[in-house]
């Protein structure tokens, strides 16, 4: 997993509340059998009409935000289905942080197994970033998760808060399944006594 | 101390846990489908890794088969194949349980866990779905994962996971007629909101929810995640265990006892602490529909449309955004609103005992014209039995397109798709705009309602038709 240190760049703003996986990457798109490529297709339905045509209007169509590296987002990103595909559309379009006042539980915990590091901030900071953001290019805006601080364009920083062990895995580019693997003694020890306690199982 | 029934659960579940209360669960079955699996698998080969317990693995391909009569002639959609192609693979390769497409057991991943025996109380459940909350109906705790999670417990059989909190939710007294469990799974939502769920298992209890067959627990805790929930769950009981009792996968002779005796151990400790408490009457509950393109957009078929001006915040945009898309005025009733389509199917409501109700409405009637009426039953065995029990002489006889078992038009990812603008009934879980179809506008409603729009071509309170 590609590590996530310090991230500086243009944040996008999208407040519309209950954005849910379905708008960040529709079902179509889920045939694949890879986990790259899906950029192109990141809210496909509202970045582009039936015609397959940009939608001018659309914040990642508008110039300042096309290469835009956050998203600032409203209520309750990501609900809906559990579609890894979600996150794996954002990261392969640029975005590496999502910053809202809510996530979904699913959507939130395949951020972290995807380089995606997802904010959770009071509404009032989070208005400050969607002002911020609404300035488009002249507004880079830089997260440094060591530090745990997110940077305006007016120099002001906010703090945040992260799991450690999930700062620790982002940090350091972390595969859990190898972290695991390390633990087989116990998983063993775990099945030994389950075959006697709960031989149905 | 009183412990609630996730903490029973999970306590007998931690194989080990850091200082920071992160815990690594043990995970007793793993259902896979073909949507969310092939990148896991792939991970698996590439690293030289192993399935740990292929015989607590389950696959069954769903989202993407066809659900015509024809489809054992295979697969027209090129990616739709590649992926029922590579979980047919992968599942041999692998050595894992399979019901493959031509199997009569073949079905949504959700009702075959259940059916087969697989889904039992006290287990831990994942599924690289979200909808896997369904098997809490058993007094098991069942959560999505998404597809990095899925390889991790194909590899471990584990899951690192922090421990939710507690919220209970309970539905007292009992249902009136015409009101059924999809009702009180939405009105939950409609109660909490979306996000209500965020950060809890919730358990389901009250004598309504007692009063709920199996199927109709199924349905209120298979949209435990609509609420945001990471699960749901319902105490087992003996209607559970009569379930269970002599499906293929279930335990039997002394097995069977000892397991029996462990899950009347299965409840809340009186005095157990809950961090979050809802009441809902069950009287109080009526049939429901949803308006917007939000589960959590419920309104009894009685009312009217809404107007964004009833909301703050954030939600009054998206409600803007939702009443446009999905062609409503305020102050339009809802009972007016006419519909092109109906559907009746999905791991919510798919089970033998929602096409029953379907069935016991529409006998004698007609499904009206011009409507586009479709049934998929939610597998090849409720298909099997509701030709058996002559429900399904009575749903074609009315005008249903009866269809194999699948996800359908659930969400759409094989050809059952709504056109832009066509207005659908449907007895599924979510309303999100293209959910059903790029464009497709979704009403969520019981089998009952469904049933009753059908007859009539509008949303139509079922109560009505006598
Ligand atoms: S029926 Fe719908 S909700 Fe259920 S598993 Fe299939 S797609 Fe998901």
């Amino acid at each position: 997993m590609e590590k996530f240190t310090t991230l500086e760049g243009v944040a996008a703003p999208m407040p519309l509340v209950n954005i849910d996986t379905d708008m960040i990457i529709p079902k179509q798109f889920l045939k694949t059998i890879k986990r790259t490529g899906l950029g192109k297709n990141l809210f496909d339905e509202m970045r582009y009409d039936a015609q397959g045509q940009e939608i001018p209007d659309f914040v990642l169509n508008q110039p300042a935000y096309r290469d835009a590296k956050i998203l600032i987002a409203g209520d309750n990103f990501g609900c809906g289905s559990s579609r890894e595909h979600a996150p794996w559309a954002l990261a392969d379009f640029g975005i590496r942080c999502v910053i809202s006042t809510s996530f979904a539980d699913i959507f939130f915990n395949n951020c972290f197994k995807n380089g995606i590091l997802p904010i959770v901030l009071p509404q009032s900071e989070v208005d400050k970033l969607m002002d911020d953001a609404a300035r488009g290019a002249n507004a880079v805006i830089t997260v440094d998760l060591e530090n745990q601080t997110i940077s305006g364009p007016d120099g002001g920083t906010i703090s945040f808060d992260v799991e450690p062990f999930r700062k620790h895995c982002l940090l350091n580019g972390l595969d859990d399944i190898g972290l695991t693997m390390q633990k087989a003694a116990s998983i063993d020890a775990f099945e030994a006594q389950y075959k006697t306690a709960a031989p149905w199982i | 101390m009183a412990k609630t029934l996730y903490d029973k659960i999970w306590d007998a579940h931690v194989v080990h846990e850091a200082d920071d209360g992160t815990c690594l669960l043990y995970i007793d079955r793993h259902l896979v489908h073909e949507v969310t699996s092939p990148q896991a698998f792939e991970g698996l080969r590439l690293n030289n890794r192993t399935v740990r317990a292929p015989d607590k693995t389950i696959a069954v391909p769903d989202h993407n088969v066809p659900t015509t009569l024809d489809r054992a002639n295979g697969i027209e959609n090129p990616e739709s194949k590649i992926q029922v192609d590579a979980l047919d693979k992968n599942a041999k390769d692998f050595g894992i349980h399979y019901y493959p497409v031509s199997d009569v057991r073949q079905g949504i991943v959700h009702i075959v866990g259940p059916e087969q025996g697989w889904t039992l109380p006290g287990m831990t459940v994942v599924c690289g779905d979200s909808h896997t909350a369904t098997h809490g109906a058993f007094g098991s705790l069942a959560h999505g994962i998404g597809t990095s999670e899925v390889e991790h417990v194909l590899a471990t059989q584990t899951l690192i996971q922090k421990k939710s909190k507690n919220m209970k939710v309970e539905i007292t007294g009992h249902l009136r007629p015409g009101v059924t469990a999809k009702d009180i799974t939405m009105a939950v939502i409609g109660a909490t909101g979306t996000a209500g769920g965020t950060g809890y298992v919730i358990e389901y209890c009250g004598s309504a929810i007692e009063d709920l067959s199996m199927e109709g627990r199924m349905t209120v805790c298979n949209m435990a995640i609509e609420g945001g929930a990471r699960a749901g769950l319902i105490a087992p009981d003996e209607k559970t265990f009569a379930y269970c009792m002599g499906r293929p996968h279930a335990p039997k002779g002394a097995a069977w006892e000892a397991a029996l005796t462990y899950w009347k151990t299965l409840k809340t400790d009186e005095g157990a602490h809950f961090d979050k408490v809802l009441t809902i009457k069950g009287e109080d509950i009526a049939p429901l529909v949803t308006w917007g393109t939000s589960p959590e957009d419920v309104l009894p078929i009685t009312a009217t449309v809404p107007s964004p001006d009833d909301y703050t915040g954030g939600k009054v945009e998206a409600v803007r955004r939702s009443l446009a898309y999905m062609g409503l005025t305020p102050g339009q009733k809802l009972s007016d609103v006419a519909i092109d389509t109906v559907f009746i199917g999905s791991c919510t409501n798919g089970r033998i005992e929602d096409l029953r109700e379907v069935a016991a409405i529409m006998k004698g009637k007609k499904v009206k014209d011009g409507l586009r009426a479709m049934i998929v039953p939610g597998s090849g065995l409720v298909r099997a039995q509701a030709e058996e029990e002559g429900i399904a002489d009575i749903l074609k006889d009315a005008g249903f397109e009866w269809r194999m078992a699948g996800c359908s038009m659930c969400l759409a990812m094989n050809p059952d798709q709504l056109s832009p603008e066509e207005r659908c009934v449907s007895t599924s879980n979510r309303n999100f705009e293209g959910r059903q179809g790029r464009g497709g506008r979704t009403h969520l409603a019981s089998p009952a309602m469904a049933a009753a729009a059908a007859i009539t071509g509008r949303l139509t309170d079922v109560r009505e038709l006598g």
